[in-house]
């Protein structure tokens, strides 16, 4: 690796700790992050002549906090300074010193507080995300941008709004408690969570731009789950990410058309995310303390189990996802598991089961497209046909639309005379 | 006489390459493993998942299973080669051009004392 490159991945993964540190320190999320990019500058100029120091996120700390520390001595020259303060002259000698107290809870209890602002509840999903993102993450503006197909200038705007609001909201500084730390694991979670759906949910021709979106997510969840080793649910987060993300490469045809599961081309699916993921979801149910993550990614494990569509295990689907109605009850959930239920006792139990559904799923393009195929599998066509066509109306992507088109135009073909008789 | 070659290095570091940084290192690494292949001195060589997949039983009565790796520290057990050498300088030479391929991190090199090859395969 050259140089830079070696700078950057260790300024890359040293930027939570650093950041969640100084944000400490200073309680001002604005002049941590500077006092961090100041910090960088250094590091760029200092590592590739100095050696790259032994604890990268202790030396940035250190650096950060003492030119924030000049700055304001300039500033306020009369002042004296709090004894805590004082300059720390030689960096290399208390590196040492510094890096002891690092260690432990502070630094975990740093990295999720900067992860925990982000999910203030003020802060609509898609600020929570590019706010994460620019500060944790430390993706540029243009890199945010790009990954939610908005301009620069919007997505500044949007950051600086959403830094503005964090700002006048209370950030809790002192070290949580046990609830507290909890409470604010299962926050994050939900935000990392919803970073990765943003990426998981683009249609093809976006899906290559917005795949770092996904990565990130991996990335976030990785963080919290070496902080958190023993959480079961984080561990499901894990596993569900990296099993949903293993399949990237097979959901989309060659003309960005959505490729279902039956159909995937599962030569493609990475299986070194999958091992890590089965590993992951192997630990967690150990623990036998499930949760709604542990038991998505338990689902997502057995597709990935699968070498052929009709090795699923559907009857442990179905049985999975009626385990996570009770935890988490939602009509979606419901809707999941009646795809389940098609397979193990057929299309006419899965639409009674869905039927109920209707008030409550009228603007969910998913609702209307399972209904349709549940139809059309019974051969009642005409009312498979209104179905898919409430569908490609509420369809989200361009993509979408073209996979619900194509039932369509099969259900067109066999109702023409000749044509193939309907139902599967 | 084979030796382990131990791969530490920080997990976080490594985990923030690129595809293509990783993609790079793991190039050249393949360059080192082929010469050693081609002299009949390469045994098994493994690359560990992260250690969040890793579970640490503790051979306690009762034996106790822990969620992660064996050892918290700054540097994590990545990976491993075992190679045939003459002696300690082989082994050193060995991991220093492995080294070269990819610096940063340590290794730690270990005389194997009993070895069985095994024949799983992933």
């Amino acid at each position: 690796m050259t140089d830079t490159a070696w700078i950057d991945a260790a300024l890359t993964s040293a930027r939570p700790q650093a950041v969640g540190a100084l944000l400490r320190y200073f309680r001002d999320l604005d002049t941590a992050e500077e006092a961090f990019q100041n910090a960088c500058l250094r590091a760029l100029k200092s590592w590739p002549q100095n050696g790259p120091p032994r604890d990268p996120a202790a030396w940035l700390i250190m650096v950060g906090r003492n030119v924030a520390i000049d700055e304001v001595r300039r500033n306020r020259k009369q002042q004296p300074l709090p004894e805590d303060d004082q300059a720390i002259s030689d960096l290399d000698d208390a590196e040492d010193a510094l890096a002891e107290r690092l260690d432990g809870s502070h630094y975990r209890d740093d990295i999720l507080r900067l992860l925990f602002i982000c999910c203030h509840p003020d802060l609509p999903a898609t600020q929570q995300i590019a706010l994460a993102l620019r500060i944790v993450s430390g993706l540029t503006v243009k890199q945010i941008a790009r990954a939610f197909l908005v301009g620069d200038a919007a997505m500044e705007q949007r950051i600086t709004r959403a830094k503005a609001r964090v700002a006048d909201a209370d950030v809790p500084f002192e070290t949580p408690g046990a609830v507290e730390r909890g409470e604010r694991l299962l926050a994050v979670a939900a935000m990392i969570y919803l970073i990765f759906n943003e990426g998981y949910s683009a249609s093809g021709d976006t899906a290559e731009i917005r795949k770092p979106l996904c990565e990130e997510a991996i990335r976030l969840a990785r963080l919290l789950l070496r902080l958190f080793p023993s959480e079961p649910e984080i561990m499901g987060l894990m596993a569900l990410l990296l099993l949903q993300h293993a399949r990237a490469a097979a959901r989309f045809d060659a003309e960005g058309a959505l490729v279902l599961l039956d159909d995937q081309d599962r030569s493609l699916w990475n299986k070194t995310l999958i091992a890590e993921g089965l590993a992951l979801i192997d630990k967690a149910m150990r623990h036998r303390a499930s949760g709604p993550y542990q038991i998505q990614a338990a689902v997502a494990a057995l597709h990935c189990r699968a070498e052929k569509p009709e090795d699923t295990d559907w009857k442990q689907i179905d049985l999975l996802y009626g385990a996570l109605e009770l935890v988490q009850p939602s009509p979606v959930v419901t809707l999941n598991r009646a795809v389940a239920v098609s397979k193990v006792r057929g299309a006419e139990a899965a639409l009674e089961m869905i039927e109920p559904l209707a008030p409550r799923l009228s603007n969910y393009f998913h609702f209307f497209g399972v209904r349709g195929a549940f139809l059309m599998q019974l051969g009642r066509n005409d009312e498979a046909r209104i179905a898919f066509d409430r569908a490609i109306a509420l369809a989200n992507t361009s993509a979408e639309a073209a996979h619900i088109r194509m039932h369509l135009d099969r259900l067109m073909r066999d109702s023409k005379p000749g044509g193939k008789k309907a139902g599967k | 006489m084979l030796y382990a070659i131990l791969c530490y290095h920080d997990e976080d570091f490594v985990g923030s390459w690129s595809k293509e940084q990783d993609a790079a290192v793991m190039k050249k690494l393949a360059v080192v493993q082929e010469k050693l292949a081609k002299q009949g001195r390469l045994g098994p060589v493994a690359r560990l998942l992260p250690t969040t997949a890793a579970t640490t039983l503790r051979k306690d009565d009762p034996p106790l299973v822990i969620d992660g790796p064996y050892a918290e520290t700054k540097e994590q057990l990545l990976g491993f080669y075992l190679v045939d050498c003459q002696n300690l300088d082989d082994a050193l030479d060995v991991a220093r051009d492995l080294g070269a391929a990819n610096p940063g991190g340590a290794y730690e090199v270990r005389p194997v004392g009993m070895f069985a090859p095994g024949s799983a395969r992933p």
